[in-house]
């Protein structure tokens, strides 16, 4: 009888020959570790005939897996200054926490957390996201992180900012992991930033949770500004408990191609979340934005708005799928992409789903491509604005809406600045 | 001065201009009254540089330079401006930003330093004290969610922001009551000046009993089939296009 081993790219060889290696090094979660990377390697790395993933075709772009980095020796310079407490984590690694935090938060990291135990822990994980590739490989891998935890019935004014900054001149990976804890009736805004080395093919790996409880209040926002050769996957876990509000908004500019997840359930009736997104794609860069809404109580709203920009031969992605579960009756649920499509090469891939069990609820989905609209352009010309300059104010306009539901003025202004240069390079070829 | 010259235009291979010629001089304020579908606004689109149009012949002159081969941004700093029978509603693009936009790249493409925000705040509340805008109009999106009224002035201060040569008003009465027809009647007339001319398209008499021009002419398939005084108006009003359809065969 013939024994049928599925071949293994040598990405996926580099992969096990990495786990072997480290497993009994990376600090704690033994058994969850070893879990986690079976359940990867049972399927290996996605491919396109792979339904989530039939537009990212991860085991073709990761041409081979790049050894976890080491924590830097130095603090690399060049993270934003948002004017928050922040955290540093370099290559996967916490180099800084704030000197004091605001009253009713606490961090660990998670290096320490997964080493001398941590009640949080239990959290960690999500069965939403259960088989992912990305979410297991960060699993089995994570080497740092922070866990955060706001006291319930707090207010943290101030926002606390995850700076993640990779460095170094050949390929490495980062498998970092974040956890927050969001106690009843707290508030609080994280703001996250990316960035790294240009023209080097790193592979950032991170995974965000946040467990909001009952009433509390989330803002998050994430920037993209990973270097232009990086293969990046992200996966943000949402959990929000009963009559919490959680807005989460993820402006991409860099990276070649990176793949960001949002796996959010509704766990408690009557929460609202809205999911956000941009993008601003140019040359070969290829950008995926896959969500997964789970309503699982009733009363929930869930609002997502993507707008992707792509020209030259990019390529956008946008999968979303709304899962409404039999119980989560007067669910009221909408999901809208929209792309402009500049080049002739462009391509937008959009795949929204809905599937609904209960039978009293409001659920709708709207996707739609195109050009800039000649007659605006028209317009705006007619009154003196040369093309470029027309054609950027319409696409600041596009893209501008998913800004203005960022609740922070500065992540706001770090994402119109990435705009705005993004439009005067375009303008300037 | 504007002269075109045997204007003929295409689209989709129909012949929608054929052989227009017309001449406005400075200070002039001339009407082009015709039936729908004779081509009036079409010669207002090639002339503000519209791309879906085929110019087989003829030219445009505006003080003796061809502007036909012009992209429209360089028609507008030119002097050229169209007021649109129908303004397009911008989302996301607020009304400062593209008012200061649209006068600071028309200064730019002069040679002339862009504006101070203060001295563009005042030429804006100025001009739009006049047209009875609200600061809130202001405020908002360009033309969202704007009456047909509200759209028409904003066009009107548009003009008056940029100081054109010459200004093409397609059908600007369109969805007007009275009251609104009078304000803008009055934005226009008080741009009234000996060195810029004005090219009113309308179908009806009751806006030039507001603008009141020099010259009138009627235009049908495509071409100019009668000039007169403003006179030539009342006399359409009266009868109808019906003698000049047949002119123009």
């Amino acid at each position: 009888m013939a024994i049928v081993t599925p071949m293994k790219t040598p990405a996926e060889t580099s992969l096990e020959g990495a786990f072997a290696r480290l497993r009994d090094t990376l600090p704690g979660a033994a058994a969850e570790r070893r879990a986690a990377f079976a359940r990867y390697a049972e399927r290996g790395l996605p491919h396109r005939r792979v339904e989530e993933w039939k537009y990212t075709d991860l085991r073709a772009a990761l041409r081979d897996a790049a050894p976890l980095a080491e924590r830097p020796a130095a603090v690399p310079a060049g993270a934003p200054d948002l004017g928050a407490p922040r955290f540093l984590i370099a290559n996967g690694h916490v180099l800084s926490a704030p000197a004091s935090l605001p009253a009713g938060v606490t961090a660990v990291s998670l290096r320490e957390a997964l080493t001398a135990g941590h009640p949080a822990l239990s959290a960690l994980g999500d069965p939403l996201a259960a088989g992912n590739a990305a979410v297991e490989l960060n699993t089995a891998f994570m080497t740092d992180g922070i866990i955060l935890t706001v006291e319930s019935g707090v207010t943290v004014t101030e926002p606390l900012h995850l700076a993640f900054v990779n460095e170094g001149s050949q390929p490495f990976a980062t498998a970092a992991r974040v956890l927050v804890m969001v106690g009843g009736g707290a508030s609080v805004t994280l703001l996250e930033t990316h960035q790294g080395p240009a023209g080097v093919a790193y592979q950032p790996n991170t995974m965000v949770e946040i467990v909001a409880g009952d009433g509390a209040r989330v803002d998050h926002a994430r920037l993209n500004g990973e270097g232009d050769a990086a293969i990046v996957l992200s996966s943000l876990s949402l959990r929000l408990g009963r009559e919490t509000e959680l807005t989460s908004v993820n402006g991409v500019f860099g990276a070649a191609l990176s793949r960001h997840q949002v796996f959010a359930t509704f766990a408690g009736e009557s929460a609202k979340a809205s999911i956000n997104g941009l993008a601003l794609l140019s040359r070969t860069q290829h950008a995926d934005s896959t969500l997964v809404v789970d309503h699982a109580e009733p009363g929930g709203e869930s609002r997502e708005l993507f707008r992707t920009v792509v020209d030259d031969e990019a390529a956008g992605v946008f999968q979303g799928k709304i899962i409404v579960r039999q119980k989560a009756q007067k669910t009221d649920g909408r999901m809208m992409s929209g792309a402009l499509l500049l080049g002739e090469a462009s391509a937008m891939y959009n795949k929204p789903e809905l599937e609904i069990f209960a039978d009293d609820v409001a659920c709708a989905h709207g996707a739609t491509c195109g050009a800039l609209d000649e007659d605006l352009l028209f317009y705006l010309m007619a009154r003196g604005l040369p093309k470029p300059e027309a054609e950027a104010l319409l696409l600041q306009a596009f893209v501008g809406e998913v800004v203005e539901t960022v609740s922070n003025e500065a992540m706001r202004e770090v994402l119109t600045g990435r705009i705005e240069s993004w439009l005067k390079a375009r303008a300037a070829r | 001065m504007i002269e075109i010259r045997n204007l003929v235009v295409e689209i989709e291979g129909q012949r929608i201009l054929d052989g227009l010629n017309l001449t406005v001089k400075d200070g002039e304020v001339a009407a082009i009254m015709g039936p729908n579908g004779s081509g009036k606004s079409t010669l207002s689109y090639v002339v503000a540089g519209r791309e879906d149009y085929e110019v087989l012949d003829g030219e445009v002159l505006l003080n003796g330079e061809n502007i036909l081969e012009m992209a429209p941004d360089e028609r507008a700093a030119a002097g050229v401006f169209l007021a649109f029978q129908y303004p397009l509603e911008i989302p996301g693009v607020g009304t400062m930003t593209f008012l200061k936009a649209a006068m600071n790249a028309q200064r730019r493409h002069r040679g002339e330093p862009e504006l101070a925000t203060a001295d563009f705040m005042k030429r804006v509340n100025n001009a739009a004290e006049g047209l009875g805008i609200s600061k809130d109009m202001l405020k908002r999106a360009l033309n969202v969610g704007f009456s047909g009224g509200e759209k028409k002035r904003m066009e009107i201060l548009q003009m008056a922001l940029l100081q054109p040569a010459f200004c093409i008003l397609d059908e600007t009465d369109s969805g007007l009551d009275i009251d609104a027809l009078k304000i803008v009647a009055d934005g226009v007339n008080a741009l009234r000046s000996p060195d810029r001319s004005f090219l009113v398209i309308t179908h009806y008499q009751r806006l030039l009993n507001h603008i009141v021009p020099d010259t009138v002419h009627v235009m049908a398939k495509g071409r100019i089939v009668k000039s007169g005084g403003k006179e030539l108006a009342l006399e359409l009003e009266a009868n109808g296009y019906a003698d000049y359809r047949n002119l123009a065969a």
